[in-house]
């Protein structure tokens, strides 16, 4: 499997430059990529957001916007160059010989037609089956080698019926329709769970072992990229800065770019965060919360979710408790509970000795200056009428504090953000430097805990390391203690010294952070550490290449 | 630690993103509309039209020399030419003139019942959307029978009740345009109510009513200032046709639809009493339609 391949490549990419006309001027995206995958294997194009590794996707399929320059450079399919072939032309390469699996599964379908026909247009499209029976039948089988069960039921589907996996598994049916040489996957599983993830990536891997198909796989995350693929491309800033075998490029990285990449990336295997005291007397005490969502259905009667399910944990003074778990598992819902912007059903929330869900609504709102959240999207937690002093200064106005210039412009320190950021506004900030806005908001107060709800997931692995090195020092340097919600195990090992894990409502298992990640004992539990790419895997599991 | 470079660093890698989606500055708005403006003649006469509207609305006396009120039976029905430039009514009134004041009267009490659409609208709309539970049923379900009846219907029934007069035709169409108003206001105000920055406003004490005038307000207005200025149009429109059918001001006062209507005995024979008018409420409803929808496309420059 891992022998080197001397056959020709399947797709060479020689010294690629793409640039956007932009009112600003030509902007380029990509100068000077160069990349080869051959028949078989997988090369993953690592980068983050804005390094031009989704411009090469596109460029190779013919698929850049418009308002693109041509295109300079070589993209070589077969030793056929495909730059500056007419449209005809790349629409008969298009599916037939290089297939997409695009990013976004939701907003890749068709919400009004179902998912079988979308299959089968492909087949009708490229004059694969004809005739609109053997179409159908045709897309159903390739929806069940997508691995999607009861292919016959889900062909009959519409989109939004769907799960963001199964989308995606269409997706890749879609893509497979044409049995193209080539598949270029952009960011197939940044939208999904870790155990859908490893699910959908396994098989990829699978389909394309077995038909012998090239697979590019485009992603931001090192761990993904070097665990599927065989080989790695970097891109910083629009080049290819470092290729070479998987192992060796986050084993021994040679580029300064690449190193500082996998030095970000958070990982298992990290010491974990510093506990807090161990006589520390406790701040928040959480007791058996519940709460229920009841929702009217359109067919009439009554849904009945549970979205907290009767959650307890004790969090010291100065400690930190990463609440883990996938989307819909509850864990946003028990940071709103937390910060009594929404009110249990049952339970107790006891912050210092004070029950949050019994005090009235006065003494509540006085009580709010010491739990402060720090929400995922820092684009839309700040009101772009406000400029960044405005923001911060809010929750000061809000409890009447004076010297509240001042005040910002310690707080715009504390957080590592120049003094000149206050007079700007949050659109006009990059997401690292809008979270640290909200930090910084919700520190004005000088609360003693913060709910942070997926702070970092939003941000580039570089981005996220400063972010979270900036919570860490602020929790040593004012004492503080956290609620660090996330779906990313790797990034709760770094901030929190407890762990929570919740499923379906519930907490299955809590405990220290050493003691969870190395010894799992809730079976969900294992099946989380074991879908984290990069991870530590068991013997069983070790077997897949 | 982390140093300013590297923050700075934050910023060129994503600042691609940043001013991309977001919304353009204040001198930025206002300079891309003023280069549509000139893009677009449709646009630019519209926007010319508007401003000398406006300039009869605050100086009437300076743009027609002639009194609206002055009667001359002698030149009864003069064509248009040097002296009348729109003509003379039967009662030799200077139709030009009675245009100017009558548009002046029109656009003054159009922007009055939208005043009045906008204030109840927006109260409505902000308690009902803020608040929620049975107040926003309640409001809403009264919106809704508003919405039912056609507006110039309703409008009918309210100055049949308050009585005749121009002021009273204003309120009656204001009141005919506040459940538009109220259902734009609420939609936006449940949208921001759900926004992260307000969440994050209450977390940080932040009282009702400073969240709904610091952070709601502010997001809700353009859109719903861009209603308002589309409105305007279509109050002047429904103001028109009520002073048509009498129920505005009383006779000697210059008002468009009641000129128009005059002048219906009168069109075989003199065109002009009736054809002025028309056009002058033709003009302003379109002139403010194109504005308000090049508003609607561009964003509200404020």
């Amino acid at each position: 499997m891992n022998e080197p391949t001397v056959s020709p490549p399947l797709l060479a990419v020689r010294d690629l430059r793409v640039s956007y006309r932009t009112r600003a001027g030509t902007v380029p995206a990509v100068r000077g990529a160069s990349l080869t995958v051959a028949a078989g294997e997988t090369v993953a194009l690592v980068g983050e957001s804005g390094s031009g590794k989704s411009s090469v996707g596109l460029a190779v399929l013919g698929l850049l916007p418009d308002g693109t320059e041509p295109v300079s450079g070589s993209v070589e399919l077969d030793g056929r160059n495909l730059v500056g072939l007419p449209e005809r032309a790349l629409r008969g390469v298009r599916g037939r010989e290089i297939g997409f699996v695009p990013q976004d599964p939701k907003a890749s379908l068709n919400p009004v037609q179902r998912v079988g026909a979308q299959v089968a247009e492909v087949l009708r499209i490229h004059g694969l089956e004809r005739g609109r029976a053997a179409a159908a039948r045709r897309a159903r089988e390739l929806l069940g080698e997508a691995g999607l069960p009861e292919p016959d039921r889900v062909a009959e589907r519409f989109p939004h019926e769907l799960s963001g996996g199964m989308c995606q598994r269409v997706l890749i049916a879609i893509a497979l329709a044409g049995r193209p040489r080539l598949l270029i996957a952009d960011e197939p599983t940044s939208a999904l769970d870790v155990t859908v993830q490893r699910h959908l990536l396994d098989h990829l891997a699978d389909v394309t072992r077995r038909a012998g198909t090239g697979l590019l796989l485009i992603t931001h995350d090192l761990a993904v990229a070097t665990e599927r693929a065989e080989r790695v491309a970097v891109m910083s800033d629009g080049r290819v800065v470092e290729t070479g075998p998987s192992a060796d490029v986050i084993g021994a990285p040679s580029h300064p770019y690449t190193r500082e990449l996998v030095a970000a990336a958070p990982s298992l295997t990290a010491p974990p965060a510093t506990p807090a005291a161990p006589d520390a007397e406790p701040l928040l005490t959480v007791e058996n919360v519940r709460r229920v969502f009841r929702t009217r259905l359109p067919q009439g009667g009554r849904q009945v979710t549970t979205a907290v399910d009767g959650v307890s944990f004790t969090l010291p003074r100065g400690g930190s408790l990463g609440v883990v778990g996938e989307s819909g598992s509850g864990k946003s819902t028990l940071a709103q509970l937390l910060l009594r912007l929404d009110r249990p059903d049952a339970g107790r929330i006891v912050l210092d000795g004070v029950d949050l869900t019994s005090v009235p609504a006065g003494r509540l709102r006085r009580l709010r200056r010491h739990v402060q959240p720090v929400f995922q999207d820092s684009y839309g937690s700040l009101d772009h009428t406000f400029t960044v002093a405005e923001a911060i200064a809010e929750p000061l106005r809000a409890f009447g504090v004076p010297g509240r210039a001042r005040r910002v412009a310690d707080l715009l320190d504390l957080v590592r953000l120049p003094a000149a950021a206050g007079a700007r506004r949050p659109t006009e900030l990059s997401g690292g430097q809008r979270q640290r806005v909200c930090i910084a908001r919700a520190l004005a107060l000088t609360p003693r805990l913060l709910v942070l709800d997926e702070p970092v997931s939003a941000l580039d692995v570089s981005v996220q390391a400063r972010i979270l090195t900036l919570l860490a020092e602020l929790r040593e340097e004012l004492g503080l203690a956290y609620v660090f919600i996330s779906h990313d195990l790797a990034v709760v090992r770094q901030v929190c010294d407890r762990v929570l894990v919740m499923r379906r409502g519930r907490a299955v298992e809590q405990g220290a952070v050493a003691d969870v990640f190395s010894g799992p004992r809730h079976p969900y539990t294992q099946e989380l550490l074991a879908a984290v790419p990069g991870g530590p895997r068991t013997v069983s599991e070790g077997a897949s290449p | 630690m982390v140093t300013e470079t590297e923050v700075a660093g934050e910023a060129t890698s994503t600042s691609g993103t940043g001013t991309g989606t977001g919304t353009v500055s204040k001198t930025g708005a206002a300079r891309g509309w003023a280069r549509r403006v000139g893009r677009r003649p449709g646009l630019l006469l519209a926007v010319l039209y508007l401003v000398l509207v406006l300039g009869w609305t605050v100086a009437p006396g300076l743009f027609a020399g002639q009194d609206p009120l002055f009667t001359d039976p002698a030149s009864g029905l003069v064509p248009p030419g040097a002296e009348h430039w729109f003509g003379t009514d039967n009662l030799g009134r200077d139709i030009y003139a009675r245009v100017v004041h009558g548009t002046r009267v029109s656009l003054v009490a159009g922007l009055l019942a939208v005043g009045l659409a906008l204030a109840v609208g927006v109260l409505l709309g902000t308690l009902a959307g803020y608040l929620g539970g049975w107040l926003d049923q309640l409001l809403m379900r009264v919106v809704e029978v508003l919405v039912v009846i056609p507006g110039l219907l309703l409008s009918l029934a309210v100055v049949s009740i308050l009585g005749f007069g121009t002021t009273n035709v204003a309120i009656a169409v204001g009141i005919a345009g506040i459940p538009n108003f109220a259902r734009v206001v609420r939609a936006e105000v449940l949208r921001i109510r759900g926004s992260a920055y307000v969440r994050a406003a209450v977390a940080g004490g932040s009282r009702t009513p400073a969240i709904l005038r610091r952070h709601v307000l502010p997001n809700a207005s353009p859109p719903v200032l861009v209603l308002a200025a589309l409105d305007v149009g279509g109050a002047v429109l429904s103001i028109s046709a009520l002073s048509f059918l009498g129920y505005g001001a009383a006779p000697p006062a210059p008002e468009l639809g009641a000129m128009v209507s005059a002048g219906r005995d009168y069109l075989t024979t003199a065109w002009w009493v009736t054809t002025f008018p028309g056009l002058a409420i033709a003009l302003v409803v379109l002139a403010t339609s194109r504005v308000a929808r090049a508003l609607e496309r561009t964003g509200v420059p404020s």
